[in-house]
């Protein structure tokens, strides 16, 4: 179907499907958004592709591509103009390089400690997933604020 | 509003029931997939709802409490029969004037814009046209009516991926302009990922399963574990694979249950994939009994 790519107000972004990731497809559109916030390609004030577009573009449903948009602007990322579409709002928490080097400085050592114990990297990557995936799941569950992902608590709206 | 709404539907050829107590309410703004295996009574549920099929037993109705078939639900409803059904003779403007003069709402203007920008030559006869161009045709004439539930049998079963892909994108700006909703039957069940946000399972004739799919995935579960460790009774065990050291589960954890999967089992979500095959599987099991399955 005809989309103008030439287009002025066209989105400075477009998204892409990665089906074998297993990652749901409205988490991956989020992820794109924040991806491009973080390396620069969206700023303050750019338009989010619309949803009509990414619609025909991947095929996907149209409630899927509003549920992404839903959970960016729940963010502070984006803000809906009726009539307009979806516009970048704010930007992403930047954490500088002094604090990047010092979580670096306190993960080197745990490393070490798990070598010491006779884990291979595989385990470290399996062990780090787990608890990772462990943390996130507490930390969505306690939190009742947080997004409808009642999965663990099974009390699904 | 619910845009189908069944109660004990049934649906009998003879002896056979193609489709039995079958009761559901889907609301509006979804893309229904009715899933199944062929024969489970996808086609027999999409012919009663757009009132090709009358019911055996039970009531069927359409876009809030209108009768299946009454003048008022065809009105509103567009189907797209398996196989495309055209005349292969005519062409597409042929196709548009016909179908134009068989209703009583028909926008030609935006059919004959669809058919240009789709690159259809409007005066090729409709059997000299490519499969998926043939497709893009019944769908443009179901659109021009402006139909508010689109109703589609097996839609992209004999298309090849990109003009499936094409046709579903098609459908999918349909539902994103104009806020219809979609229902459609499909035996393949990896295409509906990402398409489908309600779930109709179908097998036997029977609804094995039904929801909003972000429910449905939210509410089971992938569980690994050691074959010993105790099972949380709010657990209902859809599929259970193990061996004497080790169990891997698909589970539907209890509405009721606060508290989290237990130490020793790794849970992972499930997809509408896994899920759909594990409920199809629990169905052909003898030792599951049906009461238990029926939701």
């Amino acid at each position: 179907m005809g989309i103008d790519k030439q287009g002025i107000d066209r989105s400075p972004i477009v998204f892409t499907l990665d089906p074998a990731s297993g990652v749901p497809t409205y988490l991956q559109l989020v992820h794109q958004v924040e991806h491009a916030l973080r390396l620069g390609y969206l700023k303050q004030g750019d338009q989010l592709p619309k949803v009509r577009e990414v619609v025909a573009d991947l095929a996907i449903n149209p409630n899927t591509v509003l549920k992404a948009y839903r959970d960016l602007e729940s963010k502070g990322l984006t803000a809906g103009r009726p009539g307009q579409g979806t516009f970048i709002e704010g930007a992403l928490d930047q954490i500088d390089l002094a604090g990047v080097a010092g979580l670096r400085k306190s993960l080197l050592g745990w490393l070490t400690q798990a070598e010491d114990s006779g884990l291979d990297s595989d385990g470290i990557v399996a062990l780090f997933s787990s608890t990772l995936r462990d943390f996130t799941e507490r930390r969505t569950t306690g939190d009742a604020g947080g997004k409808a992902r009642a999965r663990r608590a099974g009390g699904a709206a | 509003m619910n845009v189908v709404e069944t109660r004990d539907l049934t649906k009998r050829y003879g002896k056979v029931a193609a489709l039995q107590d079958c009761s559901l309410a889907i609301p509006e703004g979804h893309l229904v997939a009715v899933v199944g295996p062929n024969g489970a009574g996808k086609s027999t549920l999409l012919n009663l709802v757009v009132g090709l099929a009358a019911p055996t037993a039970g009531e069927v109705s359409v876009l809030g409490g209108v009768p299946a078939g009454s003048a008022a639900a065809l009105d509103a409803i567009a189907f797209v029969a398996q196989d495309m059904p055209l005349y292969r003779s005519l062409s597409a403007v042929d196709m548009i004037h016909l179908t134009r003069n068989l209703n009583r709402h028909f926008d030609t203007e935006y059919a004959r814009r669809r058919i240009d920008d789709l690159g259809i030559a409007p005066k090729r006869r409709a059997g000299k046209l490519s499969g998926g161009q043939r497709a893009q045709l019944a769908l443009t004439l179901a659109l021009a009516r402006h139909p508010r539930l689109l109703v589609l049998d097996e839609p992209t079963a004999a298309l090849d991926p990109l003009a499936r892909h094409d046709f579903m994108a098609a459908v999918m700006t349909a539902m994103a302009e104009d806020g219809i909703s979609v229902l459609l039957s499909s035996h393949v069940l990896a295409e509906l990922e990402r398409v489908a946000d309600y779930l109709v399972l179908i097998s036997h004739g029977q609804v094995r399963l039904d929801g909003v799919v972000e429910d449905l995935i939210g509410r089971h579960l992938l569980l690994t574990g050691p074959s010993l460790q105790a099972r949380d009774p709010d657990w209902r065990i859809i599929q259970d694979i193990s061996t004497s050291a080790q169990s891997h589960l698909l589970v539907e954890i209890a509405e009721s249950s606060t508290h989290g999967v237990a130490p020793g089992w790794e849970g992972r979500p499930v997809s509408l994939e896994q899920l759909a095959m594990a409920y199809l599987r629990e169905t052909t099991s003898p030792q599951t009994s049906l009461a238990g399955v029926a939701r």
